[in-house]
Protein backbone atom coordinates (compact mmCIF):
# COMPACT_ATOMS: atom_id res chain seq x y z
CA UNK A 1 0.00 0.00 0.00
CA UNK A 2 1.10 3.28 -0.76
CA UNK A 3 2.01 6.51 1.33
CA UNK A 4 0.89 10.11 0.89
CA UNK A 5 0.43 12.77 3.21
CA UNK A 6 -3.29 14.55 2.49
CA UNK A 7 -1.43 17.67 2.46
CA UNK A 8 0.66 16.16 -0.44
CA UNK A 9 -2.35 15.43 -2.32
CA UNK A 10 -4.23 18.33 -1.89
CA UNK A 11 -1.19 20.05 -3.91
CA UNK A 12 -1.73 17.62 -6.52
CA UNK A 13 -5.23 17.84 -6.77
CA UNK A 14 -5.11 21.39 -7.06
CA UNK A 15 -2.62 21.25 -10.06
CA UNK A 16 -4.49 18.54 -11.79
CA UNK A 17 -7.84 20.62 -11.63
CA UNK A 18 -5.98 23.87 -11.63
CA UNK A 19 -6.56 24.07 -15.69
CA UNK A 20 -9.93 25.88 -14.30
CA UNK A 21 -9.53 29.52 -14.34
CA UNK A 22 -12.27 30.63 -11.84
CA UNK A 23 -9.48 28.81 -9.20
CA UNK A 24 -6.81 31.39 -7.07
CA UNK A 25 -4.90 29.42 -4.58
CA UNK A 26 -3.46 31.83 -1.79
CA UNK A 27 -0.91 30.84 0.65
CA UNK A 28 0.84 32.62 3.63
CA UNK A 29 4.65 31.57 3.38
CA UNK A 30 4.02 28.13 3.96
CA UNK A 31 3.58 26.80 0.25
CA UNK A 32 6.41 24.23 0.43
CA UNK A 33 4.20 23.01 3.74
CA UNK A 34 0.67 23.18 2.79
CA UNK A 35 1.93 22.05 -0.81
CA UNK A 36 0.18 24.86 -2.93
CA UNK A 37 3.73 25.05 -4.38
CA UNK A 38 2.65 22.41 -6.88
CA UNK A 39 -0.38 24.49 -7.84
CA UNK A 40 2.60 27.31 -8.08
CA UNK A 41 4.44 25.26 -10.14
CA UNK A 42 2.11 25.14 -13.20
CA UNK A 43 -0.25 27.79 -12.66
CA UNK A 44 1.79 30.50 -11.05
CA UNK A 45 -0.35 33.58 -12.29
CA UNK A 46 -3.38 32.41 -10.05
CA UNK A 47 -1.28 31.38 -7.06
CA UNK A 48 -0.94 34.83 -3.98
CA UNK A 49 1.98 34.49 -1.57
CA UNK A 50 0.28 36.86 1.20
CA UNK A 51 3.33 36.81 3.75
CA UNK A 52 2.82 35.77 6.78
CA UNK A 53 -0.88 37.58 7.52
CA UNK A 54 -3.67 34.80 7.46
CA UNK A 55 -6.15 36.88 8.66
CA UNK A 56 -5.71 39.31 5.79
CA UNK A 57 -5.36 36.41 3.40
CA UNK A 58 -8.82 35.43 4.67
CA UNK A 59 -10.81 38.36 3.99
CA UNK A 60 -8.90 38.87 0.49
CA UNK A 61 -9.81 35.56 -0.57
CA UNK A 62 -13.13 36.52 0.14
CA UNK A 63 -13.31 39.40 -1.64
CA UNK A 64 -11.70 38.12 -4.80
CA UNK A 65 -14.60 35.21 -4.58
CA UNK A 66 -17.02 37.83 -4.40
CA UNK A 67 -16.44 38.09 -8.17
CA UNK A 68 -17.15 34.75 -9.07
CA UNK A 69 -13.82 32.91 -8.69
CA UNK A 70 -13.22 29.68 -6.21
CA UNK A 71 -10.70 30.60 -3.92
CA UNK A 72 -8.44 28.33 -2.04
CA UNK A 73 -6.74 29.64 1.07
CA UNK A 74 -4.24 27.81 3.24
CA UNK A 75 -1.85 27.82 5.93
CA UNK A 76 -1.81 25.58 9.26
CA UNK A 77 -4.96 24.42 10.71
CA UNK A 78 -4.09 26.40 13.60
CA UNK A 79 -3.23 29.81 11.89
CA UNK A 80 -6.89 29.26 9.04
CA UNK A 81 -9.00 28.31 11.92
CA UNK A 82 -8.05 30.20 14.94
CA UNK A 83 -5.59 32.94 14.06
CA UNK A 84 -8.39 34.15 11.38
CA UNK A 85 -11.28 32.56 12.47
CA UNK A 86 -13.35 35.94 13.16
CA UNK A 87 -11.99 36.56 9.20
CA UNK A 88 -13.02 33.16 8.20
CA UNK A 89 -16.70 33.71 9.75
CA UNK A 90 -17.47 37.44 8.88
CA UNK A 91 -16.34 37.59 5.42
CA UNK A 92 -16.56 34.07 4.46
CA UNK A 93 -19.11 32.75 6.72
CA UNK A 94 -21.23 34.97 7.19
CA UNK A 95 -21.90 36.01 3.41
CA UNK A 96 -21.49 32.90 2.46
CA UNK A 97 -18.52 33.21 -0.19
CA UNK A 98 -16.95 30.47 -2.05
CA UNK A 99 -13.78 30.17 -0.26
CA UNK A 100 -12.19 26.71 0.63
CA UNK A 101 -10.04 26.98 3.75
CA UNK A 102 -7.69 24.48 2.95
CA UNK A 103 -5.73 23.79 6.52
CA UNK A 104 -2.61 21.65 6.90
CA UNK A 105 -0.96 20.31 9.67
CA UNK A 106 -4.01 19.27 11.68
CA UNK A 107 -3.62 17.89 14.96
CA UNK A 108 -0.95 16.34 17.51
CA UNK A 109 0.95 14.48 14.44
CA UNK A 110 2.72 18.06 13.68
CA UNK A 111 4.86 16.43 15.73
CA UNK A 112 8.07 18.42 16.95
CA UNK A 113 6.77 22.03 16.79
CA UNK A 114 4.75 21.15 19.50
CA UNK A 115 1.02 22.32 20.75
CA UNK A 116 1.38 25.81 19.60
CA UNK A 117 1.33 24.53 16.25
CA UNK A 118 -0.75 21.27 16.85
CA UNK A 119 -4.68 22.32 16.31
CA UNK A 120 -6.63 20.18 18.14
CA UNK A 121 -9.77 22.41 17.93
CA UNK A 122 -11.04 23.70 14.51
CA UNK A 123 -13.60 20.83 14.30
CA UNK A 124 -15.20 22.21 16.95
CA UNK A 125 -15.11 25.74 16.15
CA UNK A 126 -15.49 24.66 11.84
CA UNK A 127 -18.37 22.82 12.74
CA UNK A 128 -20.48 26.14 14.84
CA UNK A 129 -19.81 28.37 11.26
CA UNK A 130 -23.34 28.38 10.02
CA UNK A 131 -23.18 27.15 6.27
CA UNK A 132 -19.67 25.82 7.02
CA UNK A 133 -19.02 22.65 5.15
CA UNK A 134 -16.25 20.79 7.15
CA UNK A 135 -14.58 17.94 5.57
CA UNK A 136 -11.51 15.40 6.47
CA UNK A 137 -10.35 13.20 3.88
CA UNK A 138 -8.09 10.05 5.28
CA UNK A 139 -6.16 9.56 2.27
CA UNK A 140 -4.92 10.37 -1.52
CA UNK A 141 -8.19 9.41 -3.08
CA UNK A 142 -10.25 10.59 -1.06
CA UNK A 143 -8.20 14.23 -0.91
CA UNK A 144 -8.51 14.44 -4.52
CA UNK A 145 -11.98 13.41 -4.15
CA UNK A 146 -12.66 16.01 -1.19
CA UNK A 147 -10.79 18.80 -3.55
CA UNK A 148 -12.99 17.94 -6.42
CA UNK A 149 -16.32 18.24 -4.54
CA UNK A 150 -15.30 21.20 -3.00
CA UNK A 151 -14.63 22.74 -6.22
CA UNK A 152 -18.20 21.66 -7.43
CA UNK A 153 -20.13 22.78 -4.34
CA UNK A 154 -20.81 26.27 -4.01
CA UNK A 155 -19.84 27.83 -0.71
CA UNK A 156 -17.60 27.94 1.93
CA UNK A 157 -15.23 24.97 2.85
CA UNK A 158 -12.98 23.76 5.97
CA UNK A 159 -10.93 21.43 4.52
CA UNK A 160 -8.81 19.79 7.62
CA UNK A 161 -5.25 18.09 6.39
CA UNK A 162 -2.46 16.31 7.86
CA UNK A 163 1.33 16.41 8.16
CA UNK A 164 1.86 12.97 8.06
CA UNK A 165 2.46 10.36 5.47
CA UNK A 166 -0.61 8.22 5.72
CA UNK A 167 -1.50 4.78 4.32
CA UNK A 168 -3.98 4.93 1.25
CA UNK A 169 -7.35 3.08 2.33
CA UNK A 170 -8.69 3.49 -1.09
CA UNK A 171 -6.36 3.31 -3.55
CA UNK A 172 -3.79 5.34 -5.11
CA UNK A 173 -4.06 9.20 -5.72
CA UNK A 174 -6.26 9.53 -8.89
CA UNK A 175 -8.40 6.71 -8.57
CA UNK A 176 -12.18 7.52 -8.49
CA UNK A 177 -14.07 6.25 -5.30
CA UNK A 178 -17.37 6.91 -4.23
CA UNK A 179 -17.68 10.13 -2.35
CA UNK A 180 -20.74 12.32 -1.92
CA UNK A 181 -20.01 15.44 0.38
CA UNK A 182 -22.21 14.40 3.34
CA UNK A 183 -22.45 10.48 2.70
CA UNK A 184 -20.20 8.18 5.61
CA UNK A 185 -18.36 5.44 3.63
CA UNK A 186 -19.34 2.17 4.81
CA UNK A 187 -15.34 0.87 4.84
CA UNK A 188 -16.09 -2.35 6.32
CA UNK A 189 -19.31 -3.96 7.76
CA UNK A 190 -19.92 -5.76 11.60
CA UNK A 191 -22.96 -6.12 13.78
CA UNK A 192 -21.20 -5.63 17.44
CA UNK A 193 -20.25 -1.83 17.07
CA UNK A 194 -19.43 0.75 14.71
CA UNK A 195 -16.03 3.05 14.71
CA UNK A 196 -17.44 5.86 13.29
CA UNK A 197 -13.56 7.31 12.19
CA UNK A 198 -11.83 10.43 10.41
CA UNK A 199 -8.61 11.50 9.13
CA UNK A 200 -5.98 9.74 9.90
CA UNK A 201 -7.96 7.79 12.83
CA UNK A 202 -9.70 5.72 9.82
CA UNK A 203 -7.05 3.94 9.26
CA UNK A 204 -6.39 3.29 13.27
CA UNK A 205 -9.79 2.20 13.21
CA UNK A 206 -9.01 -0.57 10.37
CA UNK A 207 -6.62 -2.01 12.34
CA UNK A 208 -8.80 -1.99 15.31
CA UNK A 209 -11.30 -3.83 13.75
CA UNK A 210 -8.50 -6.42 12.64
CA UNK A 211 -7.90 -6.62 16.36
CA UNK A 212 -11.25 -7.01 17.02
CA UNK A 213 -12.36 -9.76 14.43
CA UNK A 214 -9.53 -11.75 16.39
CA UNK A 215 -11.32 -11.52 19.58
CA UNK A 216 -14.54 -12.82 17.72
CA UNK A 217 -15.98 -9.00 17.99
CA UNK A 218 -17.35 -7.48 14.38
CA UNK A 219 -16.96 -4.11 14.17
CA UNK A 220 -18.38 -1.64 11.23
CA UNK A 221 -16.48 1.26 10.12
CA UNK A 222 -17.05 4.06 8.75
CA UNK A 223 -15.11 6.67 7.02
CA UNK A 224 -17.18 10.18 8.47
CA UNK A 225 -15.12 11.94 5.64
CA UNK A 226 -17.91 15.06 6.19
CA UNK A 227 -18.15 16.09 9.62
CA UNK A 228 -20.99 18.93 8.88
CA UNK A 229 -23.70 18.36 7.50
CA UNK A 230 -22.83 14.98 9.34
CA UNK A 231 -24.44 11.98 8.14
CA UNK A 232 -27.12 11.61 10.34
CA UNK A 233 -28.72 8.54 8.69
CA UNK A 234 -25.48 6.47 9.18
CA UNK A 235 -25.30 7.37 12.30
CA UNK A 236 -28.62 6.53 13.39
CA UNK A 237 -28.18 3.37 11.53
CA UNK A 238 -25.24 2.13 13.30
CA UNK A 239 -27.04 2.92 16.56
CA UNK A 240 -29.78 0.70 16.27
CA UNK A 241 -28.05 -2.04 14.01
CA UNK A 242 -25.24 -2.64 16.04
CA UNK A 243 -26.01 -1.03 19.55
CA UNK A 244 -23.16 0.74 20.25
CA UNK A 245 -20.50 3.34 18.71
CA UNK A 246 -17.01 4.64 19.41
CA UNK A 247 -15.75 7.72 17.43
CA UNK A 248 -12.28 8.25 16.33
CA UNK A 249 -10.69 11.40 15.79
CA UNK A 250 -7.42 13.53 16.05
CA UNK A 251 -8.76 16.41 17.77
CA UNK A 252 -10.27 17.47 21.08
CA UNK A 253 -12.89 14.84 22.21
CA UNK A 254 -14.87 17.63 22.60
CA UNK A 255 -16.92 19.38 20.04
CA UNK A 256 -15.49 17.89 17.11
CA UNK A 257 -16.56 14.12 15.14
CA UNK A 258 -17.45 12.85 19.09
CA UNK A 259 -19.42 15.85 19.53
CA UNK A 260 -21.18 15.94 16.62
CA UNK A 261 -21.94 12.02 16.58
CA UNK A 262 -22.86 12.16 20.22
CA UNK A 263 -25.40 15.33 19.31
CA UNK A 264 -27.27 12.93 16.65
CA UNK A 265 -27.69 10.13 18.77
CA UNK A 266 -28.85 11.34 21.87
CA UNK A 267 -31.83 13.21 19.74
CA UNK A 268 -32.60 10.17 17.51
CA UNK A 269 -30.98 6.54 18.44
CA UNK A 270 -29.73 6.45 22.39
CA UNK A 271 -27.12 4.18 22.62
CA UNK A 272 -23.53 3.66 24.35
CA UNK A 273 -20.96 5.79 22.79
CA UNK A 274 -17.23 6.14 23.63
CA UNK A 275 -15.27 8.70 21.97
CA UNK A 276 -11.35 8.22 21.15
CA UNK A 277 -9.46 11.58 20.52
CA UNK A 278 -7.44 14.42 22.59
CA UNK A 279 -9.02 14.16 25.93
CA UNK A 280 -9.18 17.82 26.54
CA UNK A 281 -5.39 18.67 26.42
CA UNK A 282 -3.16 20.38 24.60
CA UNK A 283 -0.46 18.53 22.70
CA UNK A 284 3.21 18.76 22.98
CA UNK A 285 6.56 18.22 20.96
CA UNK A 286 7.06 15.12 19.90
CA UNK A 287 7.62 11.99 16.93
CA UNK A 288 4.24 11.92 15.93
CA UNK A 289 4.49 8.15 16.52
CA UNK A 290 5.05 8.81 19.99
CA UNK A 291 2.73 11.05 20.30
CA UNK A 292 0.01 8.48 18.66
CA UNK A 293 0.75 6.66 21.79
CA UNK A 294 1.15 9.27 24.21
CA UNK A 295 -2.27 10.65 23.37
CA UNK A 296 -4.25 7.37 22.81
CA UNK A 297 -4.85 7.22 19.48
CA UNK A 298 -3.44 3.50 18.66
CA UNK A 299 -5.58 1.17 16.94
CA UNK A 300 -5.39 -1.23 20.39
CA UNK A 301 -7.00 2.64 22.36
CA UNK A 302 -9.44 2.25 19.60
CA UNK A 303 -10.11 -1.77 20.31
CA UNK A 304 -10.16 -0.91 24.31
CA UNK A 305 -13.02 1.59 23.54
CA UNK A 306 -14.93 -0.54 21.38
CA UNK A 307 -14.67 -3.69 23.76
CA UNK A 308 -16.06 -0.89 26.71
CA UNK A 309 -18.85 0.02 24.77
CA UNK A 310 -19.86 -3.80 23.76
CA UNK A 311 -19.40 -4.38 27.29
CA UNK A 312 -21.85 -1.68 28.34
CA UNK A 313 -24.68 -2.19 26.00
CA UNK B 1 32.85 47.87 25.12
CA UNK B 2 36.20 46.74 26.15
CA UNK B 3 37.89 43.59 24.56
CA UNK B 4 37.29 41.60 28.05
CA UNK B 5 33.56 41.81 27.72
CA UNK B 6 33.41 41.51 23.90
CA UNK B 7 35.43 38.16 24.00
CA UNK B 8 33.27 36.38 26.72
CA UNK B 9 29.83 37.47 24.73
CA UNK B 10 31.56 35.84 21.27
CA UNK B 11 32.68 32.98 23.58
CA UNK B 12 28.85 33.11 25.04
CA UNK B 13 27.33 33.43 21.19
CA UNK B 14 29.75 30.26 19.61
CA UNK B 15 29.00 28.16 22.87
CA UNK B 16 25.18 29.43 21.82
CA UNK B 17 25.34 28.37 18.44
CA UNK B 18 27.17 24.92 19.43
CA UNK B 19 24.08 23.72 21.69
CA UNK B 20 21.42 25.18 18.86
CA UNK B 21 23.19 22.62 16.34
CA UNK B 22 23.27 20.05 18.86
CA UNK B 23 19.48 20.12 20.23
CA UNK B 24 18.21 20.89 16.24
CA UNK B 25 21.09 17.64 15.23
CA UNK B 26 20.07 15.30 17.74
CA UNK B 27 15.91 16.20 17.42
CA UNK B 28 15.91 16.10 13.47
CA UNK B 29 13.79 18.97 13.43
CA UNK B 30 13.80 22.59 14.02
CA UNK B 31 14.79 26.33 12.65
CA UNK B 32 18.53 26.68 12.71
CA UNK B 33 18.91 29.60 10.51
CA UNK B 34 16.61 32.17 12.66
CA UNK B 35 18.35 30.52 15.69
CA UNK B 36 21.86 31.47 14.74
CA UNK B 37 20.72 35.17 13.01
CA UNK B 38 19.55 36.18 16.33
CA UNK B 39 22.34 34.33 18.36
CA UNK B 40 24.54 37.65 19.63
CA UNK B 41 21.31 39.65 20.63
CA UNK B 42 20.22 36.91 22.86
CA UNK B 43 23.76 36.55 24.02
CA UNK B 44 24.39 40.09 24.97
CA UNK B 45 21.10 40.59 26.74
CA UNK B 46 21.51 37.31 28.61
CA UNK B 47 25.33 36.89 28.47
CA UNK B 48 25.89 40.88 29.70
CA UNK B 49 22.23 42.73 29.83
CA UNK B 50 19.35 41.68 31.40
CA UNK B 51 18.93 41.37 35.10
CA UNK B 52 17.67 38.02 35.90
CA UNK B 53 18.27 35.46 38.54
CA UNK B 54 18.43 32.19 37.48
CA UNK B 55 17.31 30.76 41.75
CA UNK B 56 14.19 33.21 41.29
CA UNK B 57 13.29 33.03 37.59
CA UNK B 58 9.57 34.85 39.02
CA UNK B 59 11.37 37.12 40.74
CA UNK B 60 8.91 40.50 39.90
CA UNK B 61 11.94 43.00 39.52
CA UNK B 62 13.41 41.19 36.83
CA UNK B 63 13.97 42.24 33.35
CA UNK B 64 11.58 40.44 30.32
CA UNK B 65 12.23 38.63 27.62
CA UNK B 66 9.74 37.74 24.68
CA UNK B 67 10.99 35.71 21.73
CA UNK B 68 8.46 36.74 19.36
CA UNK B 69 9.99 34.71 17.08
CA UNK B 70 9.16 31.63 18.86
CA UNK B 71 10.66 28.89 16.31
CA UNK B 72 13.83 30.22 17.54
CA UNK B 73 13.37 28.55 20.87
CA UNK B 74 16.64 27.13 20.96
CA UNK B 75 18.36 30.42 20.55
CA UNK B 76 16.44 31.20 23.83
CA UNK B 77 16.77 27.82 25.78
CA UNK B 78 20.68 28.06 25.31
CA UNK B 79 21.00 31.68 26.09
CA UNK B 80 18.82 30.40 29.42
CA UNK B 81 21.29 27.52 29.96
CA UNK B 82 23.93 29.21 29.48
CA UNK B 83 23.08 31.70 32.01
CA UNK B 84 22.11 28.96 34.80
CA UNK B 85 18.31 28.42 34.30
CA UNK B 86 18.96 24.92 33.67
CA UNK B 87 21.35 22.13 32.53
CA UNK B 88 22.65 23.06 28.59
CA UNK B 89 22.32 18.86 28.20
CA UNK B 90 18.51 19.76 28.56
CA UNK B 91 19.24 20.82 25.04
CA UNK B 92 19.64 16.74 24.31
CA UNK B 93 15.79 15.96 24.21
CA UNK B 94 15.00 19.48 22.54
CA UNK B 95 11.59 18.58 20.91
CA UNK B 96 11.25 15.12 22.07
CA UNK B 97 8.58 13.46 23.99
CA UNK B 98 8.42 14.06 27.88
CA UNK B 99 11.42 17.11 27.39
CA UNK B 100 10.55 20.17 28.82
CA UNK B 101 12.03 21.86 26.02
CA UNK B 102 9.32 22.35 23.86
CA UNK B 103 9.58 23.41 19.64
CA UNK B 104 8.33 26.70 20.83
CA UNK B 105 9.21 28.74 23.92
CA UNK B 106 6.75 27.59 26.79
CA UNK B 107 6.29 29.19 30.13
CA UNK B 108 4.50 26.80 32.17
CA UNK B 109 7.06 24.35 31.85
CA UNK B 110 10.29 26.24 31.65
CA UNK B 111 12.35 28.02 33.76
CA UNK B 112 13.20 31.88 32.53
CA UNK B 113 11.18 31.66 29.83
CA UNK B 114 8.86 34.86 30.38
CA UNK B 115 6.22 34.10 27.27
CA UNK B 116 5.14 31.31 25.37
CA UNK B 117 5.12 31.83 21.97
CA UNK B 118 5.34 30.35 18.29
CA UNK B 119 2.15 31.71 16.66
CA UNK B 120 3.66 34.99 15.03
CA UNK B 121 3.24 38.40 15.40
CA UNK B 122 1.38 37.80 19.21
CA UNK B 123 4.84 38.08 21.33
CA UNK B 124 5.23 42.00 20.70
CA UNK B 125 2.00 42.23 21.77
CA UNK B 126 2.74 40.38 25.22
CA UNK B 127 5.63 42.06 25.45
CA UNK B 128 3.87 45.73 25.17
CA UNK B 129 1.42 44.16 27.89
CA UNK B 130 4.33 43.85 30.59
CA UNK B 131 5.52 47.39 29.50
CA UNK B 132 2.19 48.37 30.80
CA UNK B 133 2.11 46.59 33.52
CA UNK B 134 5.67 48.02 34.55
CA UNK B 135 4.49 51.64 34.18
CA UNK B 136 1.31 50.48 35.99
CA UNK B 137 3.53 49.43 39.16
CA UNK B 138 6.23 51.91 39.22
CA UNK B 139 9.04 49.02 38.32
CA UNK B 140 11.72 49.46 36.89
CA UNK B 141 12.45 46.62 34.86
CA UNK B 142 13.00 46.52 31.30
CA UNK B 143 11.31 44.44 28.38
CA UNK B 144 12.90 43.26 25.66
CA UNK B 145 11.64 41.60 22.58
CA UNK B 146 12.94 40.54 19.44
CA UNK B 147 10.89 39.78 16.12
CA UNK B 148 11.28 38.15 12.96
CA UNK B 149 11.43 40.72 9.62
CA UNK B 150 8.76 37.83 7.83
CA UNK B 151 6.88 38.48 11.49
CA UNK B 152 6.46 42.29 10.42
CA UNK B 153 4.02 40.68 7.97
CA UNK B 154 1.09 40.26 10.91
CA UNK B 155 -1.09 42.85 11.38
CA UNK B 156 -0.72 42.77 15.05
CA UNK B 157 2.52 43.45 14.97
CA UNK B 158 1.58 47.34 14.11
CA UNK B 159 -1.79 46.97 16.41
CA UNK B 160 1.00 46.36 19.08
CA UNK B 161 3.52 49.21 17.55
CA UNK B 162 0.78 51.46 17.85
CA UNK B 163 -0.19 50.61 21.32
CA UNK B 164 3.41 50.82 22.68
CA UNK B 165 3.79 54.07 21.17
CA UNK B 166 0.35 55.37 22.29
CA UNK B 167 1.47 54.19 26.09
CA UNK B 168 5.03 55.74 26.01
CA UNK B 169 6.67 52.62 26.72
CA UNK B 170 9.90 53.78 27.07
CA UNK B 171 10.65 50.58 28.81
CA UNK B 172 10.25 48.70 26.21
CA UNK B 173 13.65 47.60 23.53
CA UNK B 174 12.76 45.49 20.75
CA UNK B 175 14.55 44.27 18.53
CA UNK B 176 13.90 43.34 14.50
CA UNK B 177 16.08 40.51 13.54
CA UNK B 178 16.68 41.57 9.88
CA UNK B 179 18.47 38.63 7.98
CA UNK B 180 15.87 39.16 5.01
CA UNK B 181 14.67 35.71 4.94
CA UNK B 182 12.03 33.72 5.70
CA UNK B 183 10.10 30.38 4.52
CA UNK B 184 9.51 31.27 1.05
CA UNK B 185 12.49 32.84 0.16
CA UNK B 186 13.44 36.94 0.63
CA UNK B 187 10.74 39.08 2.33
CA UNK B 188 10.66 41.21 -1.17
CA UNK B 189 9.46 38.35 -3.16
CA UNK B 190 7.09 36.97 -0.61
CA UNK B 191 5.52 40.46 0.67
CA UNK B 192 7.54 43.22 0.27
CA UNK B 193 8.28 45.21 3.85
CA UNK B 194 9.33 48.74 2.15
CA UNK B 195 11.22 50.18 4.63
CA UNK B 196 11.33 48.95 7.65
CA UNK B 197 12.74 52.05 10.14
CA UNK B 198 10.66 54.24 8.42
CA UNK B 199 7.41 51.98 9.59
CA UNK B 200 8.48 52.23 12.80
CA UNK B 201 9.59 56.06 12.76
CA UNK B 202 5.80 56.69 11.35
CA UNK B 203 4.22 54.14 14.55
CA UNK B 204 6.14 56.48 16.98
CA UNK B 205 9.08 54.33 17.87
CA UNK B 206 12.27 55.64 18.37
CA UNK B 207 14.15 53.56 15.85
CA UNK B 208 18.34 52.97 15.79
CA UNK B 209 20.03 50.62 12.81
CA UNK B 210 22.58 48.15 14.38
CA UNK B 211 24.52 45.16 12.54
CA UNK B 212 23.10 43.05 14.26
CA UNK B 213 25.96 40.61 15.05
CA UNK B 214 28.46 43.55 16.21
CA UNK B 215 28.41 43.47 20.40
CA UNK B 216 29.50 47.31 20.89
CA UNK B 217 26.80 47.82 18.57
CA UNK B 218 24.13 45.69 20.12
CA UNK B 219 24.97 47.81 23.37
CA UNK B 220 25.32 50.91 22.21
CA UNK B 221 22.03 50.50 20.70
CA UNK B 222 20.47 49.13 23.67
CA UNK B 223 21.78 52.26 25.99
CA UNK B 224 20.67 54.97 23.77
CA UNK B 225 17.63 53.14 23.91
CA UNK B 226 17.57 53.24 28.30
CA UNK B 227 18.20 57.07 27.57
CA UNK B 228 14.93 57.80 25.55
CA UNK B 229 12.18 59.31 27.00
CA UNK B 230 8.54 58.44 26.64
CA UNK B 231 9.02 56.59 23.25
CA UNK B 232 9.54 52.84 22.90
CA UNK B 233 12.69 51.83 20.58
CA UNK B 234 13.14 49.55 17.81
CA UNK B 235 16.67 48.27 17.13
CA UNK B 236 16.69 47.05 13.32
CA UNK B 237 19.20 44.42 13.88
CA UNK B 238 20.65 44.15 10.01
CA UNK B 239 21.77 39.73 10.64
CA UNK B 240 22.54 36.68 8.35
CA UNK B 241 20.28 34.25 8.79
CA UNK B 242 22.42 30.66 9.73
CA UNK B 243 25.47 33.22 11.32
CA UNK B 244 28.28 30.95 12.20
CA UNK B 245 27.96 28.18 9.85
CA UNK B 246 29.22 28.44 6.39
CA UNK B 247 27.19 26.52 4.52
CA UNK B 248 23.87 27.72 6.17
CA UNK B 249 24.66 31.46 6.39
CA UNK B 250 21.84 33.20 3.83
CA UNK B 251 20.26 30.24 2.56
CA UNK B 252 16.49 30.19 3.18
CA UNK B 253 16.63 26.53 2.44
CA UNK B 254 17.92 26.31 6.61
CA UNK B 255 15.01 27.94 7.72
CA UNK B 256 13.42 24.90 8.97
CA UNK B 257 15.91 22.01 8.46
CA UNK B 258 17.80 19.59 10.22
CA UNK B 259 21.53 18.94 9.53
CA UNK B 260 22.78 15.31 8.65
CA UNK B 261 25.64 14.06 10.66
CA UNK B 262 27.97 15.03 8.31
CA UNK B 263 26.72 18.78 7.39
CA UNK B 264 26.24 19.00 11.93
CA UNK B 265 29.73 17.78 12.02
CA UNK B 266 31.17 20.21 9.54
CA UNK B 267 29.65 23.15 11.29
CA UNK B 268 30.60 21.95 14.87
CA UNK B 269 34.41 21.94 13.39
CA UNK B 270 33.88 25.04 12.33
CA UNK B 271 32.55 26.55 15.82
CA UNK B 272 35.19 24.69 17.15
CA UNK B 273 37.59 26.32 15.58
CA UNK B 274 36.73 29.86 16.59
CA UNK B 275 35.73 28.61 19.78
CA UNK B 276 39.50 27.86 20.38
CA UNK B 277 40.86 30.55 18.83
CA UNK B 278 38.48 32.84 21.11
CA UNK B 279 40.19 30.46 24.45
CA UNK B 280 43.58 31.11 23.88
C1 LIG C 1 1.03 33.24 12.81
C2 LIG C 1 2.04 32.34 12.21
N1 LIG C 1 1.98 32.06 10.90
C3 LIG C 1 2.86 31.21 10.34
C4 LIG C 1 3.83 30.63 11.10
C5 LIG C 1 4.79 29.61 10.48
N2 LIG C 1 6.13 30.18 10.40
C6 LIG C 1 7.10 29.86 11.30
S1 LIG C 1 8.53 30.67 11.04
C7 LIG C 1 7.90 31.47 9.69
C8 LIG C 1 8.75 32.43 8.93
C9 LIG C 1 9.29 33.49 9.83
O1 LIG C 1 10.14 34.36 9.15
P1 LIG C 1 10.92 35.46 9.96
O2 LIG C 1 9.97 36.19 10.85
O3 LIG C 1 11.68 36.29 9.01
O4 LIG C 1 11.85 34.60 10.92
P2 LIG C 1 13.42 34.27 10.81
O5 LIG C 1 13.89 34.61 9.44
O6 LIG C 1 14.08 35.13 11.82
O7 LIG C 1 13.55 32.82 11.14
C10 LIG C 1 6.57 31.08 9.46
C11 LIG C 1 5.73 31.56 8.35
C12 LIG C 1 3.86 30.94 12.48
N3 LIG C 1 4.76 30.39 13.32
N4 LIG C 1 2.98 31.81 13.00
MG1 LIG D 1 13.69 36.55 8.59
Amino acid sequence: MGKMATRESYGKALAEFGSDERIVVFDADLSKSTYTVTFKKVFPERHFNMGIAEGNMMSVAAGMATTGKICFASTFAIFAAERALEQVRNSIGYPHLNVKVCATHAGITVGEDGASHQCVEDLAIMRAIPGMTVVQPCDGASTRAAIKAAIDTYGPFYVRLGRLAVENVYGEYGDEIPFTIGKANLLRNGKDVTIIATGLMVQQSLAAAKILEAEGVTARVLDMHTIKPIDREAIVAASRETGAVVTAEEHNILGGLGGAVAEVLSEEAPCVLRRVGVRDLFGQSGKPQALIELYGLTPEDVAAAARSAVAAK
Amino acid sequence: MNKETETRLKLYAVRMRKLILEGIYRAQSGHPGGSLSCTDILAYLYGEKMRVNPEKPEDPDRDHFVLSKGHCAPALYSALALRGFFAPDELDGLRSCGSMLQGHPCMSHIPGVDMSTGSLGQGIATAVGMAMAGKLDNKTYRVFSVLGDGELQEGEVWEASMAAAHYKLDNLTAFVDFNGLQIDGPNETVMGLGSIPDKFRAFGWHVIEIDGHSFPEIEAAVTEAEGVKGQPTMIIAHTHKGMGVSFMKDQAGWHGAAPNTEQYETAIAELNAVLSALEV
